[in-house]
């Protein structure tokens, strides 16, 4: 499965874009990437998937796992740039407002 | 190491030196592979051809101390290929434990599906691979009511069967006691909630069908709700409902909704791996599930369900990459 992962950083802020696809195959590599930089001491991080082509409910638990992560380690946590699909998948799933998502003026 | 092995081994070896030809390298090839199968070690092989060599020659003294060198350095790919082997038996022992666990899984999702009065039902539930992580079941409630649940626990294989298990027990117990469809899923979310990993959680939609009323009452944690047909319009609606998903928060809460079947009106009830088929490249767009369903919408409810599997899997070129499990209930 195809996934990209770019990470832009300024001092402890990070934003990291991710493209491609996120499912119970690539979600240990971005998991892995966000909770090093946790770790590391990051105090915001977004992430912005707007190249993000296919997710499924794995990518969902993920992000609310990290949103849990970040919130104990008192990090800001925020997703943006949603596709529609995306989206829609945030909202069936009731997580779109558990999660702070940032959309096309905000971000 | 067996006699007849070393003499044949001599055989070849002799023939290729006198001849030279091809086709002894290809009995020595042939050789090979049934030196693999009777687990000879690299270092046994080494071994094996400087004994060989003295028999077919006189071996020159440094010929030979060479080979001693070959194989103490062959000793650290015997280790290799014994360990290989270990993990060979391990993983066969791993495989046959996911195929019980397969095996008793399946026996958690309904072995038949029922027939109730004035309602026809067709299900298709296939895992990706192995162990599903989606979950259905029918459960007849006293009198003129049976419940019905379809829910999709995140990830897939060891942890998700695992989850449903859990889930099934509580699903069971719960519906002893008979609750609404909004307390059935409030009570679900906490024993869920209290059971399961930060990144897992389930989706869910439970129902409650009366086949004297025709009415569908029901609710939905974090599930696409799915569709309903209407005969008479000849039309596919959305099926309301929206609410967080099992496992989430404690204290979450469920609202509850109600449809009224006319004859020959279809639910449609589905997980993702439906919604998140792909269509070559790209992904499924709720029109072409739409116009997939209309199609099929006059045949009976179990035929109805196969040829949709069947289209969107000819549709993602048969690779199947979620759980897929559709319900097709339609009032007779």
């Amino acid at each position: 499965m195809d996934l990209t992962i770019q990470t832009i950083s300024e001092e402890t802020e990070h934003q990291v874009i991710l493209g491609g696809e996120i499912d119970a195959y690539t979600c240990p590599k971005v998991k892995e990437r966000l909770l090093s930089l946790l770790e590391a001491g990051a105090t915001r991080l977004t992430v912005d998937l707007k190249a993000v082509e296919y997710m499924d409910s794995t990518g969902i638990g993920m992000f609310v796992a990290l949103m849990k992560a970040c919130k104990r380690s008192g990090c800001s946590f925020f997703v943006e740039n949603l596709s529609e699909r995306v989206e829609r998948l945030f909202r069936i799933t009731g997580f779109y407002d558990l999660i702070a998502i940032r959309k096309g003026e905000e971000a | 190491m067996t006699r007849r092995l070393e003499e044949e081994y001599v055989q070849i070896l002799r023939d290729y030196l006198n001849s030279q030809e091809e086709d002894e390298l290809y009995g020595a090839q042939k050789l090979g592979k049934w030196l693999l199968l009777k687990d000879i070690s690299p270092e046994e092989l080494v071994d094996l051809h400087s004994r060989a060599l003295e028999s077919v020659e006189e071996v020159p003294e440094f010929v030979r101390a060479s080979f001693r060198m070959l194989t103490e350095v062959m000793i650290e790919y015997g280790n290799a290929h014994r360990s290989l082997q270990s993990w060979r038996n391990k993983h066969a022992q791993l495989q046959s434990e996911v195929e019980i666990a397969s095996a008793m899984q399946q026996s958690l999702l309904p072995q038949t599906i029922p027939t109730y009065p004035g309602v026809e039902i067709g299900v298709v539930s296939i895992a990706a691979n192995g162990m599903s992580g989606d979950y259905y079941d029918f459960m007849h409630f006293s009198g003129h009511r049976f419940s019905l649940t379809i829910g999709d626990i995140t990830g897939k294989g060891i942890p998700a069967a695992m989850c449903m298990s859990m889930l099934k027990y509580a699903v069971d117990s719960l519906g002893e006691i008979q609750l609404g469809p909004n307390q059935m899923l409030r009570h679900l979310n906490r024993v869920v909630e209290r059971n399961i990993d930060p990144s897992m959680f389930v989706t869910m939609l439970f129902g409650c069908y009366d086949t004297n009323h025709h009415c569908f009452r029901y609710a939905v944690a974090g599930h696409e709700p799915g569709f309903l047909y209407r005969a008479r319009e000849g039309k596919f609606y959305d099926l309301e409902g929206r609410g967080i998903a099992l496992g989430i928060s404690a204290d979450s809460t469920y609202v509850e909704h109600e449809v009224a079947l006319q004859t020959g009106d279809v639910l449609i009830l589905l997980t993702d791996g439906v919604t998140e088929s792909k269509k070559g490249r790209s992904y499924l767009v709720r029109e072409d599930l739409v116009g997939f369903l209309q199609n099929e919408v006059d045949k009976p409810a179990q035929l109805m369900a196969d040829e949709i599997y069947r289209r969107l899997m000819m549709l993602a070129q048969f690779e199947q990459r979620d759980d897929y499990t559709m319900i097709v209930l339609r009032r007779t």
